[in-house]
């Protein structure tokens, strides 16, 4: 008997939730004042959370969850015997649209098994959101994952509807890919990101006359999987870093391997090492936004792990103290940026308060910076920290009591 | 010492009004008293006089009033705060601007860090309310598709974020209730009222086929309650359709993920997966399999 769309949805929501990405924001701001359904405004919006702490902002379907590829880490790999289901494009567009209306998502985030071949499959996705925005004129946001080995053609539609595009490079190294994900080819998935940059790029180059077409406007975003081999912190983040700066991909995401239903026999059922990708995160904002080589943030440690107990940043200092402590009412923002306990925002405030008032320490509290975690590291018009920087035992004012291992 | 009774739902125009007398008057924060009725209509009701906004404004021919328009966009939002001690504030960071020009730049200053952290909860309220507002469908007569939810915000913010509703749901008809005003939209005129609504009695068949979706894009072996709790506060549960799911999701986690466990990988694959290899080996025959 013919699942129900209740039914379907079930299955095909859970085949898609091992994709962490549900960003909806970085796109073109536009709204439905001259017609059609919806809007973006450059943040993104979470319309729910679930009780594993994610973010719920887009309908994260799958268009079919069967697949002729057999990866081992994926719980829709050929081999697997989960059950399978199969939307129609149109029930897609429905449940999009209805979903949008009582406000439950931003938009949807469409992926899929890849079925008869990577053409087919890529064809039907593009129809989705060719649907949407052409028949349905809407225009909330559309994150469409590209099949690999997809033809160009394609991919080039999908951009023109897709606020984001995004292909997984599934695992930090190539003989991760090679012996996991056997039919899935790491030169062709950067190849497939290196065209699609050249494409993003040609798009945003101003013309003389007109407006060009919008193309991927929030730009391409890759996740790769965490913890499935024994690969180091230190390859994973030099991996993005290469990521970053190549292609220059919005986001790269950290995804934890996670147990399965019937997994497969050549990887482990484990828990899923989420302290390890949260500092994966921590890493990855610092070499973004904080003005950190990758290279300093991992230089820590002789095993190129980062260190669980203290966020990267804490280690960093920990590691580099002849560097403080920092004049907060002299440093330069980049060494700012490096203390820990303070963010963009609060660096920010800082350089901009300086300019008419010494800060105190209650300045800082002001702020909502810690305390507790800067005194070691700054000097304020009332504080100086005497030696503490020097103490042997400043990890351990920081590091968390230790706990017994919980096993899974 | 001088009272000023304001309706104080929000509406920064009768502070405004109120806040210039008072400066006209040469008033001290000190000598200025604020109270909230929350009914009567303001008492400072008559005409509209010009905004503040960055210019100079002869008053009584007295004395000229400037503040800088970021005073205006900072305390539009501390407005619409919840807290008694909102107008008295402004009032304040008026007062002191007026011999202090860059006080707002300084924001480790007391008033303006408390302002600030007023605007921050003001801000997180509104986009909680762009987040967790759910529309559930009402049938209707005309050709537009009609809609109706009902939001319990924090504060007064139903005027500053109608808009963005508007924006977005422009081709249907919507209404907005809350103990703290409503909000409607009929396709051509954004009517917003302070007044508090009655929570309406609505269902919708679609609510279901959502709750199916946060149930299976939950990941049970990623239990994090905390990392939800703190950005969907328990607060806001009672008007969502899912949340009475959370506690059954979070209670059978740990089982399910034992389970998962226990069960295994299953020692055969599915026919098709058995064709697909075929065909492979057939078109590869050098090519290995892991």
């Amino acid at each position: 008997m013919k699942k129900t769309l209740k039914e379907r949805l079930a299955i095909l929501s859970d085949a898609a939730k091992y994709d962490a990405s549900c960003a909806s924001s970085g796109t073109s701001k536009r709204d439905s004042s001259s017609g059609g359904l919806g809007s973006t405004e450059g943040s993104g919006i979470c319309h729910a959370y679930a009780p594993d702490g994610r973010c719920i902002s887009l309908l994260k379907i799958l268009m079919t969850n069967f697949c002729i590829f057999d990866c081992a880490y994926c719980i829709n790999r050929s081999s697997s015997n989960v059950e399978r289901a199969r939307f129609t494009p149109d029930e897609v567009v429905w449940l999009t649209l209805e979903f949008y209306r009582r406000n439950y998502i931003e938009g949807l985030f469409l992926s899929s098994g890849i079925i008869r071949n990577s053409d087919y499959t890529m064809e039907q996705m593009v129809r989705i959101a060719r649907d949407l925005r052409l028949k349905h004129d809407f225009r909330g946001y559309i994150h469409l994952k590209t099949i690999p080995e997809a033809s160009a053609a394609l991919i080039e539609e999908a951009g023109l509807y897709a606020d984001r595009l995004s292909i997984n490079i599934e695992l930090p190294t190539d003989a991760g890919v090679e012996a996991f994900a056997p039919q899935k080819h790491p030169a062709n998935i950067r190849r497939s990101m290196g065209e699609l940059k050249q494409k993003i790029d040609a798009a945003s180059e101003p013309t003389y006359k007109k407006r060009r077409k919008r193309f991927v406007p929030a730009g391409q975003s890759t996740q790769m999987i965490i913890g499935a081999d024994q690969t180091t912190d230190a390859t994973i983040l030099g991996s993005s870093a290469g990521l970053y700066s190549r292609f220059r991909l919005r986001r790269v995401y950290y995804s934890a391997f996670s147990p399965i239903p019937d997994a497969s026999k050549v990887l482990p059922l484990i828990k899923p090492p989420l302290v390890r990708e949260h500092r994966l995160y921590q890493a990855d904002w610092l070499y973004r936004f904080y003005g950190f080589d990758i290279g300093e943030i991992t230089a820590g440690r002789p095993d190129g792990m980062l260190d669980l107990e203290l966020d990267p940043k804490l280690a960093w200092a920990l590691e580099n103290r002849a560097r403080f402590p920092v004049d907060v009412n002299r440093a330069d923002k980049e060494m700012l940026l490096r203390v820990p306990g303070f963010g963009v925002k609060a660096v920010q405030s800082i350089l901009s308060v300086r300019r008419f008032r010494r800060l105190k320490l209650e300045d800082l509290q002001r702020l909502k910076v810690s305390l507790r975690k800067i005194k070691p590291f700054v000097v304020t018009a009332d504080w100086t920290p005497v030696r503490l920087i020097d103490r042997a035992d400043l990890r351990t004012l920081f590091a968390p009591e230790p706990q017994q291992l919980v096993l899974l | 010492m001088k009272r000023f009774e304001l309706r104080g739902r929000g509406d920064y125009g009768e502070w405004r009004d109120a806040a210039r007398e008072a400066l006209c008057q040469g008033l001290s924060p000190r000598e200025v008293e604020w109270g909230a009725t929350g009914t009567q209509a303001g008492l400072f009701d008559t005409g509209l006089p010009p905004d503040f906004r960055g210019e100079t404004a002869e008053i009584g021919g007295r004395r000229a009033v400037t503040v800088p328009s970021a005073f205006v966009e900072l305390s539009k939002a501390v407005l619409c705060h919840s807290d008694p001690r909102r107008f008295d504030l402004c009032y304040r960071l008026l007062w002191r601007l007026q011999t202090d020009k860059p006080l707002l730049r300084v924001v480790t200053d007391p008033d303006v860090a408390l302002a600030h952290a007023f605007a921050k909860s003001v801000g997180r309220d509104t986009h909680k309310m762009k987040a967790f507002v759910r529309f559930r469908e009402i049938p209707t007569q005309g050709p537009r598709r009609a809609f109706v939810a009902w939001f319990e915000p924090e504060h007064f913010i139903v005027a500053r974020t109608a808009g963005f509703f508007q924006r977005r749901f422009n081709d249907m008809d919507w209404l907005i209730a809350t103990p703290k005003g409503s909000a409607a939209w009929d396709g051509e005129t954004l009517r917003v009222s302070d007044e508090a609504a009655e929570k309406p009695d609505i269902r919708d068949e679609t609510d279901d086929l959502w709750r199916t979706y946060f149930a299976n894009i939950f990941n049970p072996a990623r239990l994090k309650v905390q990392a939800m709790q703190s950005e969907m506060p328990k607060k806001y549960w009672k008007n969502l359709p899912e949340a009475e799911l959370i506690p059954d999701l979070i209670r059978s986690a740990e089982h399910r993920v034992r389970e998962m466990k226990e069960r295994g990988a299953s020692d055969t694959a599915p026919k098709f997966h058995e064709r697909l290899q075929q065909r492979a080996d057939q078109s590869a025959p050098n090519r290995s399999r892991v």
